[in-house]
């Protein structure tokens, strides 16, 4: 039997930066990957935030299969029939070293395993590892597969088995089923010409845009999302679980009432559904993330629940390639001293809490609760586009009411208090101050 | 239910994904837990529309065209009633614009 010094389940971008890091440091390292291909089981909604890349495939940009680098980003308010927004542009953006990219998973992680795999790892595709296996003091020693029974030993595993998890879930470090931390996230990609692409969005070829939207999900928390991508415009929307389950309304309805929006049809006319597509979000912040390490395992991004969902910053590739890259480093130096328990793999959780990785996740760890709270999802979106409304809108000959006297009336027709107003604002700036 | 979201049918919409069908049904469901269900919430929450309530209070699940998102067992009330694994290796959903 082959011996390896790492397993790595899932060839995601997790997965694919733990064997990246593992091969570089000269280890003998399997990704283990359920799909066709790396890629091929996995949905996001919007930007891949690449500085992350930065210090492990120099000059990356020049080899990533990207789509277009968002040179826009927006971020959008709004009724069933008013919007207001923020709009960002630099085409500055669109030069290394990047903010941004639009990408399709199926091409970004087979990419990024890839260049795992020139490196020296190996991938299995098509394989399951259905199961852990251990020693008699219960240490994680390898997986069982569903290749011929196939089972798979080293001293450590890596689970970057996605949301769902099920390694995580067998070693207890997950609940089997979190409906309240999690939402549905649905996409629909719509075909349209690169050039009415370019037009209907105002940039250049390989110049794209993203808007994250507030107040499309009805009574359900969540919000959308729209990007573009090369030939294709991707919509749709995140809801929260819970809430979904009890509105007995269908997912993909949300994504045809957004589709209906008076801001966001002129967007889409014409377009034809190219792929329809769903994914969980592990969305319960820093407070609920999983114990990261046990005897001879490690959990890495979506398993480790490593998404970030705060309204203005939806991130999740980027914590995957930082939280699979620093384990792959932190394993390697475990197995150098021989020791692969949970204290010896420690250092993998304070390195992380030195990178952005669980940084960012600390500083935001309020933002899923204030932004899914039921003030900021049912009442200021209408709020501030009825201000918006009352600010531009010219009532000649009848003068003008002046600022207090529109949020007055604005706060009064939404049930919103001035102390409301002040706590949310104060909340808003420990959230992201 | 209204089956249709702006012109396009559920058929139309999972016509549009990619599927490598494997023999075995990798989500199992006890219709004999789900007749004493009265929120069913895995039949409006499925994105693929997977689940139907049986004329008996029970649920057909059709496993071939699952996007594999875990949404039903995750807002399922009844123990048991969900059985979830993952398709064999290589089977089930092949997403290309994801």
């Amino acid at each position: 039997m082959t011996s390896y010094d790492a397993i790595v389940v899932g060839a995601g971008p997790a997965g694919a930066s733990a064997a990246l890091a593992l091969a570089r440091a000269g280890r003998r390292v399997v990704m283990v990957e359920r799909g066709l291909f790396p890629g091929a089981k996995n949905v996001y909604g919007g930007v891949i935030y690449g500085r992350v890349l930065d210090d492990i495939i120099p000059a990356w940009w020049e080899e990533v299969p990207f789509d277009r680098w968002v040179v826009r980003r927006s971020t959008m308010v709004m009724t069933p029939n008013q919007s207001l927004s923020i709009d960002y542009r630099t085409d500055a953006w669109a030069d290394a070293p990047y903010n941004g990219m639009t990408a399709t998973r199926s091409r970004f992680d087979a990419w990024l395993a890839g260049r795992a795999v020139a490196e020296g790892a190996t991938l299995v595709t098509s394989t399951v590892a259905t199961g852990l296996i251990r020693d008699q003091r219960g240490a994680v020693v390898g997986v069982r597969t569903d290749r011929d029974g196939a089972e798979l030993l080293a001293p450590v595993v890596v689970a970057a088995d996605g949301v769902n998890s099920f390694l995580a879930k067998e070693a207890g470090l997950l609940p089997k089923a979190d409906a309240a931390h999690h939402t549905l996230g649905v996409k629909e990609v719509l075909k349209l010409p690169t050039e009415v692409i370019n037009d209907r969005f105002g940039v250049s070829n390989h110049q794209g845009v993203d808007i994250e939207m507030l107040g499309c999900t009805g009574e359900v928390p969540g919000g959308g999302f729209l990007y573009t991508n090369t030939d294709s415009v991707s919509i749709g929307v995140v809801l929260s679980l819970p809430q979904l389950a009890a509105s007995g309304r269908r997912p993909e309805s949300f994504i045809a009432d957004l589709k209906e929006h008076p801001s966001i049809a002129p967007l889409l006319r014409g377009a034809t559904l190219g792929e329809y597509s769903a994914h969980l979000i592990p969305e319960g912040g820093f407070h609920v993330m999983p114990k990261l390490a046990v005897d001879g395992m490690v959990l890495t991004g979506d398993a480790a629940g490593m998404t970030l969902a705060a309204g203005i910053w939806l991130e999740g590739v980027n914590f995957a390639i930082g939280s699979g890259w620093t384990a792959g480093q932190a394993i390697d130096r475990a197995l150098a001293t021989g020791d692969v328990s949970a204290s010896g793999l420690a250092s993998y959780r304070s390195d992380l809490e030195e990178s952005f990785v669980l940084a960012d996740h600390r500083r935001l760890r309020r933002a899923p609760g204030l932004v899914l709270s039921e003030r900021v999802q049912q009442r200021y979106p209408g709020l501030v586009c009825d201000l918006a409304e009352s600010f531009f809108t010219v009532t000649n000959p009848t003068p003008k009411a002046g600022g207090r006297k529109w949020l007055q009336a604005a706060t009064k027709k939404h049930g919103v208090r001035l102390r409301h107003l002040v706590r949310d604002g104060w909340e808003g700036m420990r959230t992201f101050g | 239910m209204n089956n249709r979201w702006q012109g396009v049918s559920f058929t139309d919409r999972l016509a549009t994904v990619d599927y490598r069908v494997g023999e075995r049904a990798h989500i199992v469901v006890d219709s004999d837990v789900c007749r004493s269900c009265t929120t069913k919430a895995c039949v409006t929450a499925c994105p693929a529309n997977l689940f139907a309530p049986t004329a008996e209070g029970g649920i057909l699940f059709n496993y071939e065209d699952c996007f594999e998102c875990g949404t039903c067992y995750m807002v399922c009330n009844n123990d048991g009633a969900i059985t979830w694994t993952y398709p064999d290796g290589g089977f089930g959903v092949v997403f290309h614009r994801g």
